[in-house]
């Protein structure tokens, strides 16, 4: 559902210090800018690679972690049409992270390497997982709305340089379009409905606008030092461009609706861009840092899992075998 | 008691997990997974599963890349079974398409033909 790198200060330090082979990084470069992907057995900066698999790497956790306050929701869904909607669309995200884990191993790293990281609490997740799903709105706010956040993103980032992400990003955008949809649906349902459930779909709206706008990342302003992997095309668009598009294609969508955003100052200014209150950064950090209303509960289902599984595990483990690196 | 909104959470006892790690030296091997659209269709590449054994890595190869669409068959491969060339000696097949005397529209006889009728009256 997402996939999103900012470099900090020290980290975009670091990046410019580490000396590469000139000529073969002239090469790679060339290559990117012919518009050519990168694929695993090529020659690539160590910068490129670490943060490419940083960045599939929390995309992958995100479905996964995702998957988590939807499926709360499928023993208590309305009907058995949503039932089985949600069903299928909380299968797709586990199998996004399936792909997404795969992309990120061609790169060197095991994916029980980087399950322990999200378990460990090394490697995040998108933010917007760690808030509660408190009412059936909110599935309907989270397949509309998140998802079409993170098909904006989706979208841009398959454009990017490395050929097993973009491969894996085309598939997940295909099957994401079916989430969009009957996400859309299910809040046209509760929009025309009763007043108890245009009132529940308000509810959820103002819950989650805040969360949306922080979906996309801090402001260009305070995330700078993005030069090198927009030249890499790691990175492809500014957090605030893919915030505007998203706004642009989203909120006409919910006020045909008659249903509204908790943010008197949200408007599209002559330039064609969305204003909007500050939606609280200091909140963003806090949460992505650990402290948000579900932070706790999501590693601790994540570790139950593992553990509870384990047995399975060894048990079908084959020591006769040896571990090759996935080719594609 | 947890407190989760979900009950099935509720009814875990998450107080008794420990660390949570998984064993890391412990990979299950991949498979690269190929995909039959149709009957009469080639299997093309379209990913990979992990997998202890071929009956499995097809069953996960099936909730992974048949979820959507038409399939006729799956194959799995050990991905350590599979041999290629390296990537940077692309350059071995740089100079196919200048080989154009293999395509069928380097032959072009019209003309000879036409100048041949004319010179010998054969309108």
């Amino acid at each position: 559902m997402y996939g999103n790198t900012n470099l900090t200060e020290e980290e975009a330090k670091r990046m410019n210090s580490v000396q590469e082979d000139p000529q073969k990084l002239a090469e790679f470069e060339d290559r990117i800018a012919r518009g050519e992907k990168i694929e695993p057995g090529d020659w690539m900066p160590s910068e490129y690679r670490k943060q490419l698999i940083r960045m599939i790497e929390q995309h992958a956790h995100s479905e996964i972690v995702g998957a988590l306050p939807e499926g709360t929701w499928i023993t208590r869904a309305p009907n058995f049409k949503r039932k089985l909607a949600l069903i299928a669309k909380v299968q797709d995200e586990v199998g996004h992270g399936q792909l997404l884990y795969s992309a990120a191993e061609t790169l060197g790293k095991t994916r029980e390497e980087m399950l322990n990281d999200l378990l460990s609490g090394k490697s995040k997740y998108s933010n917007i997982f760690n808030y509660p799903a408190e009412t059936w709105a909110d599935i309907a706010v989270i397949g509309f709305l998140v998802d079409g956040a993170a098909i904006v993103n989706q979208t841009i980032n398959s454009k990017g340089s490395y050929g097993p992400y973009c491969r894996a990003l085309e598939r997940i955008c295909y099957e994401e379009s079916f989430h969009l949809k009957q996400g859309h649906d299910n809040v046209v349902y509760l929009a025309t409905g009763s007043k108890v459930q245009r009132d529940m779909l308000q509810a959820a709206i103002n819950r989650w606008y805040r969360p949306l706008l922080h979906f996309f990342g801090p402001t260009d302003k305070q995330s700078a030092h993005s030069e090198k992997l927009m030249k890499w095309k790691v990175k492809l668009a500014s957090n605030d461009d893919m915030r505007n598009q998203f706004l642009d294609m989203y909120v006409p969508k919910i006020l045909e609706l008659g249903i509204t955003f908790p943010d008197p100052n949200l408007r599209k200014n002559a330039d064609g861009v969305w204003e909007f209150s500050d939606p609280d950064w200091e909140e963003f950090k806090r949460v992505i840092s650990g402290d948000g209303p579900c932070n706790a509960e999501r590693i601790a289902v994540r570790k139950y899992a593992e553990e509870a599984g384990r047995w399975v595990r060894q048990a079908l483990l084959n020591p006769t075998e040896k571990y090759t690196v996935p080719l594609a | 008691m947890n407190t989760s909104l979900d009950p099935r959470i509720n009814r875990l006892d998450l107080k008794k997990i420990e660390e949570g790690e998984i064993i890391t030296n412990s990979h299950l091997i991949t498979w690269e997974v190929f995909h039959q659209e149709k009957r009469g269709k080639q299997a093309v590449h379209c990913g990979i599963v992990h997998a202890p054994s071929p009956d499995l890595a097809l069953l996960l190869a099936k909730e992974q890349f048949a979820r959507r669409g038409k399939t006729a068959n799956l194959w799995v491969v050990k991905t350590s079974d599979v041999f290629t060339f390296k990537l940077e000696d692309e350059d071995i097949f740089e100079t196919v398409p200048e080989k154009t005397f293999r395509d069928p529209g380097f032959y072009k006889v019209r003309d000879r033909i036409e100048k041949y009728r004319l010179e010998n009256h054969l309108s």
